[in-house]
């Protein structure tokens, strides 16, 4: 089977669909490792690839004014057991223009696997962004994942990132956005992991509310069971007159797994508001019985509540 | 499944007997005692704070609901040690007063979680038998994005779908419009006639009437137990205002986190 094959037989096992992949008309991106198999360009979108020793950089360009009908498909992966990838990138979207990005992370045979994101992305005047990442790790937990990405958002901005670390054990993710808002532009972070076994998860989400009338969410759901464990570090400021944050963050814990939740909200303006909520508990008693009530047994229960709360 | 079986006495689905539980220092069930044949709509009629709901999830096996004396027969056999689970897979479960909120949970998995061979038809039947449209509501999220009304639908129609033996359902008439009595009291006809007994929980006595069998709950205990008509004309007479003294239940909600 050809590197090109393995990737898309891994990518569709984390729920990619490989015909985007392999049509023209659709803007995509394949590394495995530090190769890059496959890369797509639609009209005013610009791929532009470069292979280092330990991984790829990549510069996406999406042109001022283009919509993206059809979501730009990404996909990266490391197929041996052991390796490192480092994926250095940079996203550059235009003024007015709209792109959705839906990237699979796949890394089903990894025992000592080291995936680095390094991001850097600006959303210009008017433009939105939409990204969506998510991994595909096998049951060894040996995978460490480090996405980090600095976003700068321009006056009447919108960037929305997903971020689902859900299927296969989560190994150790260290996940750290920091998003910079100018006047009303929007921000929305969405972190979603399910970590057991001894996985460990660092998410720290941070947005900064610079312009007037920006708005931002930052928001985490995360389950942990067995041994492991889980710290959020959620941060919104608010610099601006009429700035609107809040930070959002639920965390189930099972076992002997620990979890602990900051949510950090930071105001230098007085007509910003800047608001919090986070609950770490066990699964929720009514939401289990009433599912045990339907015949499910308690793990089962518990299974489907927090696949739910995941979604 | 570790419980020793006890044969009842023919035709009951449900035997309580004598059934006490204690919750905070205080004696909320005193001695219930009930039957119900299988298939039939059986109305339990009382006021807030009379114990119904304690009941309801003490006929359940919820966590913190286990009576201190007294026993739970469900079709001969003794069930009042049995977890929540076991007794759901003999056909026993109940609808909640205030349906549980599951973040994420589509109300199409919602619905088949229960259902021995989830299929599409029974999903679209089932929310159709409590007026709602499958097409609008199978792919929405049974969570804050409803309002309690739907819920409280769904929550009927999941027990709907899964066809048990014996379907609790307490107070499913409370906070809902005038309209959607017919609807449930429709419902509820519907579930007995394919055979699922019903214990209706309800302060609403003309929700009474419908049933082939009433009782009158007051201060943890079955005071009356008679035609729907003439307990209705008593709980009418006698308990609008109540004539008892205060309520047995502790107030407040009577869920927390485990």
């Amino acid at each position: 089977m050809s590197d090109f094959e393995a990737i898309l037989d891994a990518y569709e096992r984390s729920g990619g669909d490989r015909h985007f992949l392999k049509s023209a008309r659709v803007a995509s991106l394949v590394v495995s490792g530090n190769q890059v198999l496959g890369a797509n360009e639609v009209a005013g979108v610009h791929l532009i690839s470069e292979e280092l020793p330990d991984g790829v950089r990549a510069r996406v360009i999406v042109d001022p004014g283009v919509r993206l009908e059809t979501p730009a498909h990404l996909c990266f992966g490391v197929i041996p057991s052991e390796g490192v990838q480092r994926i250095l990138s940079e996203f550059e979207i235009g003024a007015g223009a709209r792109a959705e990005f839906i990237a699979h992370c796949t890394f089903p045979n990894a025992e000592h696997v080291v995936h680095r994101m390094e991001a850097r992305i600006h959303v210009g005047p008017a433009a939105s962004m939409t990204y969506r990442e998510t991994h595909y790790h096998g049951e060894s937990g040996g995978v460490e994942v480090v996405p980090k990405a600095q976003v700068t958002v321009d006056e009447g901005g919108h960037f929305a990132t997903e971020f689902a670390l859900t299927t296969g054990r989560v190994g150790r993710l260290d996940f750290d956005y920091v998003v910079d808002v100018a006047a009303h532009g929007v921000a929305e972070l969405t972190t979603k992991a399910y970590g057991y076994g001894g996985d460990a998860i660092s998410v720290k989400e941070t947005i900064r509310l610079n312009g007037e009338g920006a708005r931002g969410l930052a928001k985490a759901r995360i389950a942990v069971r067995d041994r492991a464990t889980s710290e959020v570090i959620g941060t919104t400021e608010g610099h601006a007159p009429f700035a609107r944050g809040h930070v959002d963050c639920v965390e189930i814990v099972r076992d002997q797994a620990t979890a602990s939740a900051m949510p950090i909200v930071r105001v230098t303006d007085p007509q910003a508001y800047v608001t919090h909520e986070a609950a770490i508990g066990t699964v929720d008693k009514k939401e289990l019985e009433t599912l045990m009530a339907r015949g499910l047994d308690e793990d089962r229960a518990v299974d489907v509540i927090i696949r739910g709360m995941l979604a | 499944m570790g419980e020793q079986a006890t044969k009842t006495s023919a035709g009951d689905l449900l035997r309580v007997e004598g059934l006490r539980l204690e919750r905070g220092g205080q004696e909320i069930l005193r001695g219930v005692t009930l039957r119900i044949a299988p298939g039939q709509v059986y109305s339990l009629l009382g006021r807030n704070g009379s114990g119904k709901s304690t009941l309801a999830y003490a006929l359940m096996g919820c966590a913190g609901y286990t009576p201190s004396a007294g026993r739970v027969l469900f079709d001969g056999q003794d069930i009042t040690r049995l977890p929540i689970t076991e007794r759901a897979r003999l056909g026993l479960t109940l609808a909640w007063q205030d349906p549980a909120r599951f973040e994420g949970l589509k109300v199409r998995d919602y619905l088949s979680l229960g259902m021995q061979q989830p299929v599409r038809e029974r999903m679209e039947e089932a929310l159709a038998a409590v007026a709602l449209a499958p097409l609008l509501y199978l792919g929405r999220t049974v969570d804050d994005a409803l309002s309690g009304g739907e819920r409280k639908r769904i929550e009927l129609a999941a027990v709907y779908a899964m066809r048990p033996r014996l379907a609790v359902l307490d107070e499913p008439d409370s906070g809902i419009d005038v309209l959607s009595l017919d609807d449930i009291a429709r419902l509820i006809r519907r579930m007995a006639g394919e055979g699922t007994a019903v214990l209706l929980i309800t302060h609403r006595d003309e929700m009474a009437s419908i049933a082939d069998q009433a009782a009158l709950m007051c201060q943890g205990e079955i005071v009356r137990v008679d035609d729907p008509q003439v307990v209705r004309d008593y709980f009418a007479r006698r308990c609008q205002p109540c004539e008892a003294a205060e309520p047995v239940e502790p107030a407040g909600g009577a869920y927390e986190r485990l």
